[in-house]
């Protein structure tokens, strides 16, 4: 089939994209401003293919100072949009470990007992430090609170409003078309497979969907992105090795709270000095709130699960979450590697954008809005290259949509950010100095060095807890929960000292529960596994299986012969997998042993 | 012998059967909580009166299907974007609640107006279809309402199976108690079915049918006539969820007698 334009993912920088072009397309007299070169007369073609199952699946709940949403919608405060606040209160909260159970460097304790010492005449509560002063590159005053969910809701109806761009859900794109170098299209994912992807019942081949300019916006870990990385390759100097899972529980909060809505809180230090939390307050006594575990926190048990809800039980959010309620789950990996993770921003028939393409802000800890600014951008340019009838080629994507975007406070502050949390690599104390140090100095000064591929970074069970977990326990713990077919990571918390979650059935449940419960997760029939081990001899012999202890969907267990198993039907679509696993690949050092390919399914709920 | 049908199914959302559900009392009556906020499907009952109307169409050739559905338009384009890769059909949208909470009546009498008003029908070829139920109303009224105000006499309700005869006659699997099917006939068109599940499974998505649907479906959903309830006369003097008590187990390849014993200990317990 034949279009002008294709587009791969309606992430924010899709729909950013899609906003800025579906409003020029038409004249007001309704005749086409430009014309379509596959349906002469007619308007350009656009279509936009999204592999969940709606266009507000699958996203997070954020806090931006929504410059280019804003500059989008000029009225969006008052738009309607639900769940949508302006930014009120802004904290930023060293959390101490009341239980004694987190893994903390001697520097940390050293801090902590200062801080304690000190209490009364510091701003500490419930055993947290809240920073008198944050410098202004972390504030979003005068920006939103928004649920993803329901922002791309709300956007894809403008877009769709328009009549002159179709947005398909639940239909993956397996991979881009790629002919001498050039892009001229994509090609759509094979129904009625099995789940090797050997054709089945029903069998429909993905149909090829060719067009002058495809437009690529699959995220950190869309399969056509990290095709066309692998195709092309990324520019020298640039890689992608930091990563993060983010993940939230959308809440409602007691009926006597006292978080105003726009109230943004930001957390460090606990359950481990690694994890960020976050908690934004909606209307309505609504909040999200969740954590970050990123790939420079060197445990084996990246569970992010239990994590969270150790962070929520900690005294300073829990005399806030105590009787809330959970509505909706969710976990999406976060690309974190930024600026420096650039990858060829065009090409022969295609150009990217958005959280692919490098624009993830880790300084700020921003990404809609520059992922949306990318999207305008590329519009602009589609527009412009339309209009004066000139090929997608890279010269000309060059000239315009590169030239656009390095002019852009995209370019400028993703440049501050790009070395900013090298610090990280060794270890938190740094980290935190080393981005104040960025931030301060205009990306002038930073600390610590280039991370490491995630793999390198991943220890043994037994060197992470040496001191804490007998090795022979170990084992003894490796057996039982291999012969039981469960993860590793609750037994060693609980003989590492944490605590069994109270649960309430209400806020503090299985996971299991959470994944019946709010945001349930579906995979329709008929397709392949997306998550494929590429050398299964390299599990077998691995010790470390984090790819299950990190899987936010228990959808990846222990197999046979060491193997993990995978169970489409339980994957959230999170894409932790993809770098939690401890075993480079062979052929290519900077991917592991996992490949997450196009899939169907994923978790189905909009508030997230 | 082939007949040209004129297909017309009436078909409408439901919020997706995996969100948690919440009745409240709103100014307006029972509603249930975020509806607006949560994520629709086309009713699954509508939806297999759907897939079942394109397959004949497909098998009858010159035969054309209509998807009436009514609902809020915001929702039923969002809608639209999952089914119209489905299967070819004309849309005719109403602007108006999908609620389960309106009245059945009132529901019936604006989709049968809409029905009525589509140019060139012609009623000798007339096959209404619907779902037999609806996830969010479990009356099974508002089809045969819908009958009733179209003149439509041959009726079935709880269809799974429509065979077209050599004759052009009509032989219909109807599902009745004690779970059996019923064989009715009718001499043809036009005749209402209301459709239980069918035996068809959901169709693939199809880019170009999508392409070709969505050249009618926005200018269908931009000219949808609104459609205000009146709320007369229908009162609800309670809404509950019915109480459920969960024990969640995920387990893989159980053989469904052991399924069976499990859940009959545990309904005794």
């Amino acid at each position: 089939m034949d279009a002008d334009i294709v587009c791969v993912g309606f992430g924010p920088a899709t729909a950013g994209f899609l906003t800025t072009l579906s409003r020029q397309l038409v004249n007001a007299d309704g005749t086409p401003a430009v014309e379509s070169a596959v349906l002469p007369g007619m308007p350009p073609q656009v279509l936009c293919y999204e592999r969940a199952d709606d266009t507000g699946f699958g996203v997070s709940g954020i806090v931006t100072r929504a410059r280019a949403l804003r500059a989008s919608f000029p009225e969006i405060q008052t738009a309607g949009i639900p769940m949508a606040a302006p930014v009120g209160e802004e904290k930023v909260v060293y959390l101490l470990d009341p239980h004694g159970a987190s893994r903390r460097s001697a520097a940390l304790r050293c801090a902590d007992g200062l801080i304690r010492t000190a209490k009364c005449v510091l701003p500490f509560e419930h055993q947290a430090l809240t920073l008198p002063w944050t410098p202004s590159f972390l504030h979003k005053n005068g920006g939103m609170i928004l649920s993803m969910g329901q922002f791309m809701q709300w956007a894809g109806a403008q877009v769709q409003s328009t009549g002159t761009v179709q947005i398909w859900p639940g239909t993956p794109v397996a991979q881009a078309l790629v002919e001498d170098k050039k892009v001229v299209g994509v090609r759509l994912l094979d129904q009625g497979v099995d789940k090797k992807g050997n054709p089945a019942d029903g069998f429909t081949p993905g149909m090829d969907i060719r067009a002058a300019l495809t437009v690529v916006g699959d995220g950190p870990f869309g399969p056509v992105g990290r095709q066309l990385d692998e195709e092309f390759g990324l520019p020298n100097g640039n890689h992608i090795r930091d990563w993060a899972v983010g993940m939230k529980f959308v809440v409602d909060l007691p009926a006597d709270t006292t978080l105003k809505p726009g109230t943004v809180l930001h957390t460090f230090g606990y359950p481990e000095p690694e994890i960020f939390g976050f908690l934004y307050v909606h209307p309505d006594r609504v909040a999200s709130l969740g954590i970050f575990v990123p790939s420079w926190f060197d445990s084996p048990v990246r569970t992010a699960y239990r994590q969270l809800q150790h962070w929520m039980l900690h005294p300073y959010l829990w005399r806030h979450l105590q009787g809330g309620k959970l509505r909706s789950w969710g976990a999406k990996t976060l690309g974190e590697s930024g600026r420096r993770g650039e990858p060829h921003l065009t090409g022969d028939g295609y150009a990217r954008i958005g959280e692919g393409s490098g624009t993830t802000n880790v300084l700020t800890g921003s990404g809609v809005d520059e992922a949306w600014a990318t999207g305008t951008q590329l519009a602009e340019t589609v527009l412009e290259l339309l209009k004066a009838k000139k090929p997608f080629t890279k010269q000309n994507l060059d000239e315009t949509y590169v030239k656009r975007r390095r002019a852009s406070w995209v370019e400028t502050e993703g440049r501050i950010a790009e070395k900013s949390r090298n610090g990280f690599q060794k270890g938190v104390a740094t980290g935190m100095i080393g981005m104040a140090l960025a931030g301060l100095t205009n990306g002038k000064f930073s600390l610590g060095k280039e991370p490491v591929q995630p793999w390198k970074r991943i220890s043994s069970l037994e060197e992470y807890y040496a001191g804490r977990i007998a090795r022979g326990d170990i084992a003894k713990l490796r057996e039982a929960c291999k012969a039981k077919s469960v993860s590793l990571h609750g037994a060693l918390m609980d003989q590492a000292g944490w605590a069994a979650i109270p649960f309430d059935g209400q806020l503090l449940v299985s996971h299991q529960d959470a994944l019946l419960m709010g945001g349930k997760v579906q995979a329709p029939p008929g397709c392949a596994d997306h998550v494929v081990f590429r050398h299964p001899e390299l599990c077998e012999q691995c010790e470390a299986r984090i790819c299950i202890e990190a899987c936010s969907g228990q959808a990846i267990t222990p197999g046979e012969n060491g193997v993990p198993a995978f169970d489409r039907e339980k994957c959230v679509h999170c894409g932790a997998c993809l770098w939690n696993c401890s075993q480079a690949d062979p052929e290519n050092p900077e991917r592991m042993n996992i490949a997450f390919r196009a899939g169907t399914g994923g978790l189905h709920s909009a508030e997230n | 012998m082939s007949t040209a049908y004129q297909i017309v199914v009436c078909g409408s959302i439901v919020p997706d059967p995996l969100q948690t559900l919440e009745p409240i009392a709103s100014p307006a009556g029972p509603a249930l909580k975020n509806e607006m906020m949560l994520p629709a499907v086309l009713d699954p009952w509508a939806g297999h009166a759907l897939y079942e109307a394109a397959a004949l169409a497909k098998s009858q050739p010159g035969s054309k299907v209509w998807l009436v559905s009514l609902g809020p338009k915001a929702k039923l384009q969002q809608v639209m974007m999952t089914i119209a890769q489905k299967v070819p059909f004309e849309l005719v949208a109403l602007d108006g609640s999908a609620s389960g909470f309106t009245d059945a009546t009132d529901t019936a009498a604006a989709l049968a107006e809409a029905i009525a008003a589509i140019p060139g029908l012609d009623k000798s070829k007339l096959l209404v279809f619907g779902g037999w139920e609806s996830a969010s109303r479990g009356a099974g009224a508002t089809m045969q309402m819908v009958g009733e105000r179209l003149g439509i006499l041959d009726q079935f309700q709880g269809v799974d199976r429509l065979t077209v005869n050599v004759d052009g006659s009509l032989e219909i699997l109807e599902r009745i108690e004690g779970g059996k099917h019923q064989v009715s006939k009718c001499a043809g068109a036009p005749a209402l079915l209301g459709w239980a599940t069918g035996n068809l499974p959901e169709p693939k998505n199809n880019p170009q049918v999508g392409m070709v649907n969505m050249r009618s479906v926005m200018p269908a959903l931009q000219k949808a006539r609104p459609v205000k309830f009146a709320g007369d006369g229908l009162a609800f003097a309670s809404v509950a969820l019915p109480k459920q008590l969960r024990e969640t187990q995920v387990v893989k390849d159980k053989l469904p007698d052991d399924i069976a014993k499990e859940i009959v200990e545990w309904i005794k317990q």
